[in-house]
């Protein structure tokens, strides 16, 4: 009995405390600096970028986002055609890819059965799990040949006139990459889209519908305006994939710096003239060129995204209001 | 007014069999290219494919034995960097994570998420090979170690937060301290959810090329060590894509093949055990 109580007693209650306290301690130390090198990484990333490019920055100053010649034998360095082709490829791509993807969330939210609309999800799904140089392989083997032989003769029967399709095609031109770019962000809009679709109080279309709408007045003048930042959103999201993809645009753009009216012309664009010249840069100033052309795009990228983030947080708060 | 009923209702049909049209149009490009590229993968398929190195060029023949082995110690690295760090700064955001510093890192890490692949390249190429002055192992590990940081955070933080209050109370109430709780009731009780999305965080950098091509670069030989340049599966689908030569063509497909068929596996795996997680918390 006093062998017992002299035990309780000599266990420092203290002491113990004070352990668990370090140990907490400890571990919040720990995760602590973890996530705070991510803030660093990102912060180094920028500083880097930044440095890098500091030959290219004070040779061409603000010149260089709309200077058109890209001669790397004379170092002279303009980023315009990369930025015109990357923009090009992407409203090629969102013109294709918004239509259907928001037919398809609209389709997939407001009239499939839920087991139907979730295996067709699962599988879009898949589809954005494709990695990029496979779509590049597709293009390059399916997509091109399927243009040049059928595709382009036709476009150019019908809409040959316009400056926008004159002109001889090769197979790789920013249409093709623009076609392969709208499939690679097709799957984000349609699953954020339906999310958002999802997320739409059933009262909405109920009122709608009791008031004699058609099922598809329903959708299109209540249900879809509801939704609508939501959908912004994804299109943002989407337009930001597209403007950074590197690999498939690269296969199939034709790497031609050049500024042109024509689709069906090859073209460049900024992710993918750093991704083939890289590692062909000789000299300090090209490589600052290519460094800069990178932060470029990364700045591109940013502003898209922080929209898109906006965007469907402000919808989020609504929804749950 | 007969007229204008009728309108509306062939609108309607119109419009809603429109966006059925949308679906299957892309269900069926999905299985266009998935079946165009297993055939042709399959066709070109051989057991040279995985035990033998590339051929010297103009030679037919050859595999992609190195490039196997180093996409795996590629991912490896990326592992070792991206999952640590992922997954205890997302505990950090999930249990600790109240006030201005969490909401900095919260929106740092979406942004680090939005940075093309090739920007990532930049920055590994510009932190270890310019400083080593060569490509090597260790810089392809790097890009693609913190190409996989974001989404291992934000997952983690994702399930953690799924776990319910009461649990916490009652591992406190019994007496552990902070970091038990955490250890021994919150994460165990996350850790499918969290598993499946380091599982398809994994599988996304698996198929990452932009930011190898100046990290890594290639190699058409073994690469013993972490120091120099290694081949990687999806860098040699592209070099093989773009060369001018049909053996090399079919190579890419036959490389394309195992890729792909990897990568869908990994995914299809973490969708069933996050969907049958969440069926079992439902029960």
């Amino acid at each position: 009995m006093s062998a017992a109580l002299s035990a309780v007693a000599s266990f420092d209650i203290r002491a113990f405390a004070r352990r668990v306290r370090a140990g907490d301690q400890i571990a919040y130390l720990l995760t602590l600096i973890c996530a705070a090198s991510i803030f660093l990484v990102t912060c180094l990333l920028v500083y880097e970028l930044w440095i890098n490019s500091g030959l290219a920055r004070h040779k061409f100053g603000w010149g260089f986002i709309i200077t058109q010649t890209w001669d790397p034998v004379k170092e002279d360095f303009g980023a315009l055609p990369f930025m015109f082709g990357t923009v090009v490829t992407s409203m090629v791509a969102l013109l294709i890819s918004v239509p259907v993807g928001i037919g398809a969330a609209i389709f997939l939210s407001e009239m499939a059965l839920p087991r139907i609309s979730d295996t067709f999800t699962f599988l879009i799904e898949l589809l954005a799990a494709v990695p990029s140089v496979i779509y590049g392989l597709l293009g390059i083997f399916l997509l091109v040949p399927v243009l040049e032989s059928a595709v382009v003769p036709a476009l150019k029967g019908v809409l040959g006139f316009l400056p926008l399709f004159s002109g001889p095609f090769y197979g790789v031109s920013l249409l093709s990459a623009g076609i392969v770019l709208s499939l690679m962000i097709v799957p984000f809009i349609i699953s954020v889209s339906r999310e958002v679709l999802l997320s739409v109080p059933i009262e909405q279309r109920e009122a709608a519908l009791s008031l004699g709408s058609t099922r598809w007045e329903t959708t299109w003048k209540v249900v879809v305006p509801y939704a609508r930042r939501g959908i912004y959103g994804s299109i943002f999201l989407a337009l930001a994939r597209a403007l950074g993809e590197t690999m498939a645009v690269t296969m199939v753009i034709g790497n031609a710096p050049k500024l042109q009216s024509s689709l069906l012309a090859p073209g460049d664009s900024i992710a993918s003239v750093i991704a083939n010249q890289f590692t062909e840069a000789t000299s300090d100033l090209y490589i600052n060129a290519l460094i800069e052309l990178g932060l470029v795009l990364f700045a591109l990228t940013i502003i898209i995204n922080a929209l898109a983030r906006l965007l469907i947080l402000t919808t989020g708060a609504r929804i749950v209001k | 007014m007969k007229t204008l009923a009728r309108r509306r209702k062939i609108v309607n049909a119109v419009m809603l069999s429109l966006t059925g049209v949308c679906t299957f149009v892309i269900i069926g490009i999905l299985i266009v290219i998935l079946g165009y590229l297993f055939w042709n993968g399959a066709r070109y398929l051989n057991l040279d494919f995985f035990t033998r190195l590339p051929a010297p060029v103009g030679e037919k023949g050859g595999g992609m034995a190195n490039a196997i082995v180093g996409s795996g110690k590629l991912l490896l690295l990326a592992t070792l960097i991206g999952v640590p760090i992922g997954f205890l700064g997302g505990v950090y955001l999930a249990e600790f994570g109240r006030g201005v510093f969490p909401s900095l890192v919260r929106y740092t890490t979406d942004l680090l998420n939005g940075v093309p692949s090739i920007v990532i390249g930049i920055f590994a190429y510009a932190v270890v090979v310019q400083r080593m002055h060569h490509f090597s192992t260790l810089a392809g590990g790097l890009a693609l170690g913190v190409m996989m940081i974001p989404i291992a955070l934000r997952t983690t933080e994702e399930f953690l937060r799924s776990v319910p209050q009461s649990l916490r109370e009652g591992a406190m109430a019994l007496g552990a301290s902070k970091s038990r709780t955490i250890a021994t009731v919150v994460v165990p009780a996350a850790i499918q959810g969290i598993l499946s999305g380091m599982m398809l965080d994994l599988a996304r950098v698996a198929g990452e090329t932009a930011p190898l091509l100046f990290t890594s670069f290639s190699n058409r030989f073994w690469s013993p060590g972490w120091n120099q340049p290694i081949a990687a599966l999806p860098v040699m689908i592209y070099t093989y894509a773009i060369a001018p030569y049909e053996d090399w063509h079919r190579q890419a497909w036959a490389a394309g093949f195992v890729l792909l068929s990897l990568v869908l596996i990994v995914n299809i795996a973490a969708r069933l055990i996050l969907a049958r997680s969440s069926a079992h918390h439902r029960r």
